[in-house]
């Protein structure tokens, strides 16, 4: 009796507290709002048509799209931002050879140590090592962009509210504001050394517009137009960040098999366990 | 302990008839939870979940238990880390999606099994103690999953223990160096790394530890069953194997095959995206939440955002942010007062019409408040948090203490064989046996 009277008691006292304090209050606040018109980014993202190959449970990569896309890394991305995570030898998985793979190290210049006496060099790259950051540090990298860090490539797509979808959007996300929508946001403005970009949830992007028509002459012969190139760089990315996902979809597919199968003699097992039991509440039942 | 009736343990062969001299473990898990145990014949589904609870636990430790040798407690490289288990680590990235996602099913089937214990009262006479170690359980799960979640070291692990430890800091007087204590330092750093890694090793051990317990309790009254009435005979019940072990086994095999779809198709669903952009102690997310298992106690130390004044003077007698952290300390550990705060003879709340609605009507409440902890910190979420909030505390301390003494209980079946076996004539009221 003294627990539940206690309990009455404190539960009265702890929701008075609430009501009267808490909820009263933000009801008021509530009732009489002033909410500044923004600008607001735009939080649905656009996927392309037909989605990604390797979207869905029976998703694949397209080996030539992740070779384009690494193509429009090497030549576009990677002039600001870093891949840290990725190493040479990993874009053997994209279907270059073993030679390629050390051929293409080789064209990149990695942080090294002099063997001779010991000091910082650059010297060519190795199939084991990591792609380099294009910046030493930080602070130079924020220098080079007006004070915008560009940031790390590798988990691009997964660090981002649907990550994917979204790499693609902010890409060709570079249009005009809609005039209505800064008709009713006054203080909306694009400052000087920022870009409009409907997708960023800022507006405003320190990053110029990239994926120029024609920016990269693909080897494949495919027409680099902004919307491909989207599209190359997001499959890329999206492989960058998650070089497992088709691995993972597949082998998915052959647990949920087992299990289910596994699932079903269990079943099967329980109805021949509990059959007897069963029975005596249908014989009970017919006797009455 | 257990039945009259109880199958007893008879070692087969000379090995067998050697180690039950020596120590008679397989005697104790053939009682515990083998032919040895009888078992209430007519449990329903939601009795499982108990089940697949321990599966989920020793399934945390194994995979955790791989992880940590691939894993390195150091705040410049354990971010890296993570991506070392994804990319080079043989199947790193099934063990490292296949525990995150195991925490998220453990919580899963515990809240059912909390949720099992609310309709049936499973916290009843005589199983009190069962109730309460199972709060500790899940008070030292909560521990565990909280220090787990800070480990890969991204911006939520930061910002969760920034955010969670600095609730500490509210405490009166001791609150700051007790801060400053827990954590090591004034914001999470590396000895904070260090500690949650230690402990988080080692909680699993003690919540097994509490587990073993929480079973031993349970098998001195045996297990509750959906008619809250009491074992009579030995019709009543079945023993545990085979009978239990096949229908948990096959719900086993069902749960898993749908906790493999999210390891394998939507790994990251239950995550946050921030957490995969590295710690950074000078950039502040624009959301902090905790993992969605913690929303309905988040919404809750969320919903008081005024400090209780004395009216028309300004003088601050608690303020919001201890108030927060003492009604979300105070929601769970109400629960430990929950077999007294419902008196009610009857345990099943289907034989209690007016418990029931009010039951229904939690449920709704709770899964408001899981929506509303992963919400905006803005209008209307924070005045439907408020409502949700209030509405937790009455249920317990003030609904289900006067609905225990005003409501006229259903007549309750004889016996459990009358239950299952469809007998018309159902006892008295007065007949049921007390809770007592």
């Amino acid at each position: 009796m003294t627990i539940r009277l206690g309990g009455i008691l404190a539960g009265i006292a702890i929701t008075g507290v609430l009501i009267l304090w808490s909820l009263m209050p933000g009801l008021f606040n509530y009732a009489s709002p002033e909410k500044p018109d923004y600008y607001a980014f735009q939080e649905e993202n656009i996927a392309p048509e037909g989605g990604f190959p390797f979207d869905g449970a029976f998703g694949t990569w397209d080996y030539a799209q992740l070779q384009r896309g690494y193509q429009v890394y090497k030549e576009v991305c990677s002039a600001c931002h870093s891949l840290k995570f990725v190493a040479f030898r990993n874009l053997q998985e994209l279907g270059y050879t073993e030679a390629e793979v050390r051929a293409e190290a080789a064209q990149w210049e990695v942080p090294g140590i002099d063997p001779k006496d010991g000091s910082m060099i650059k010297r060519p790259g190795l199939p084991t090592d990591m792609f380099p950051s294009p910046y030493a540090n930080e602070v130079e990298a924020r220098a080079f962009n007006n004070n915008a860090l560009p940031p790390d490539l590798t988990l691009i797509t997964k660090a981002r509210k649907d990550g994917v979808h979204y790499v693609y959007s902010l890409m060709q996300g570079y249009n005009e504001p809609d005039p209505e929508d800064v008709a009713k946001s006054p203080d909306f403005e694009t400052p000087a050394g920022l870009y409009f970009n409907e997708y960023f949830y800022n507006i405003n992007i320190a990053m110029p517009p990239q994926l120029l028509d024609g920016i990269v002459t693909y080897s494949d012969g495919t027409e680099a137009t902004e919307e491909q190139m989207a599209q190359d760089i997001t499959a890329f990315l999206t492989w960058a960040g998650e070089p497992s996902l088709i691995k993972r979809k597949q082998t998915g597919w052959f647990v949920i098999g087992f299990l289910l199968f596994a699932t079903l003699l269990g079943f099967m097992s329980y109805k021949t366990v509990w059959a007897s039991k069963k029975a005596e509440k249908k014989n009970k039942a017919e006797l009455i | 302990m257990s039945f009259a009736w109880a199958n007893s343990y008879e070692p087969k062969n000379d090995f067998t008839k050697w180690l039950d001299e020596k120590l008679p473990l397989p005697r104790l898990v053939y009682n515990a939870v083998g032919a040895g145990y009888p078992v209430p014949r007519n449990l329903n589904y939601m009795w499982n979940f108990g089940v697949l609870a321990g599966f989920f636990l020793m399934f945390q430790i194994i995979t955790g238990i791989v992880l940590a040798m691939h894993y390195s407690a150091n705040t410049e490289v354990a971010f890296g880390q993570i991506e070392h288990i994804m990319r080079n680590v043989n199947y790193g990235w099934l063990l490292k999606y296949a525990h995150a996602n195991g925490a998220s099913f453990f919580f899963l089937v515990i809240y059912l099994h909390i949720f099992r214990g609310f309709y049936y009262s499973s916290y009843k006479a005589p199983r009190e103690m069962i109730w309460l170690l199972g709060v500790v359980i899940f008070l030292l799960m909560m521990a565990t999953a909280f220090m787990g979640y800070v480990l890969p070291w991204g911006q939520m692990s930061f910002w969760g223990a920034k955010v969670i430890t600095g609730l500490f800091g509210a405490i009166p007087f001791i609150g700051e160096p007790l801060q400053v204590w827990l954590v090591g330092g004034y914001a999470p750093n590396n000895s904070t790394l260090n500690r949650f890694f230690s402990l988080h090793f080692l909680l699993p051990f003690v919540i097994l530890g509490a587990v073993i317990l929480h079973i031993w309790a349970l098998h001195i009254p045996g297990s509750s069953n959906p008619t809250g009435v009491e074992v009579k005979a030995e019709s009543d019940t079945v023993p545990f194997h085979p009978y239990y072990t096949a229908k948990d086994g096959w719900f086993l095999g069902l749960v898993l095959s749908i906790f493999a779809a999210v390891v394998f198709f939507a790994p990251n669903a239950l995550g946050h995206a921030e957490n995969w952009i590295e710690a950074n102690p000078l950039s502040t997310p624009a959301l902090i939440v905790p993992e969605w298992y913690f929303y309905p106690f988040y919404a809750i130390l969320r919903a008081f955002t005024g400090d209780l004044t004395i009216p028309f003077t300004g003088i601050v007698l608690i303020e919001a942010k201890l108030l927060g952290v003492i009604a979300m300390f105070g929601s769970i550990l109400l629960w430990f007062f929950l077999p007294w705060l419902d008196k009610s003879p009857v345990r099943s709340g289907s034989y209690r019409p007016l418990f029931r609605i009010f039951f229904w009507i939690f449920v709704v409440d709770m899964a408001a408040l899981f929506y509303l902890g992963g919400a905006k910190a803005e209008e209307p979420y924070i005045v439907l948090s408020q409502i949700a909030t209030a509405w937790y505390f009455l249920h317990f301390l003030v609904i289900l203490p006067i609905i225990s003494q005003i409501e006229v209980p259903k007549a309750l079946p004889f016996s459990i064989t009358d239950a299952v076996l469809g007998k018309k004539e159902p006892a008295a009221p007065t007949a049921a046996e007390p809770a007592e």
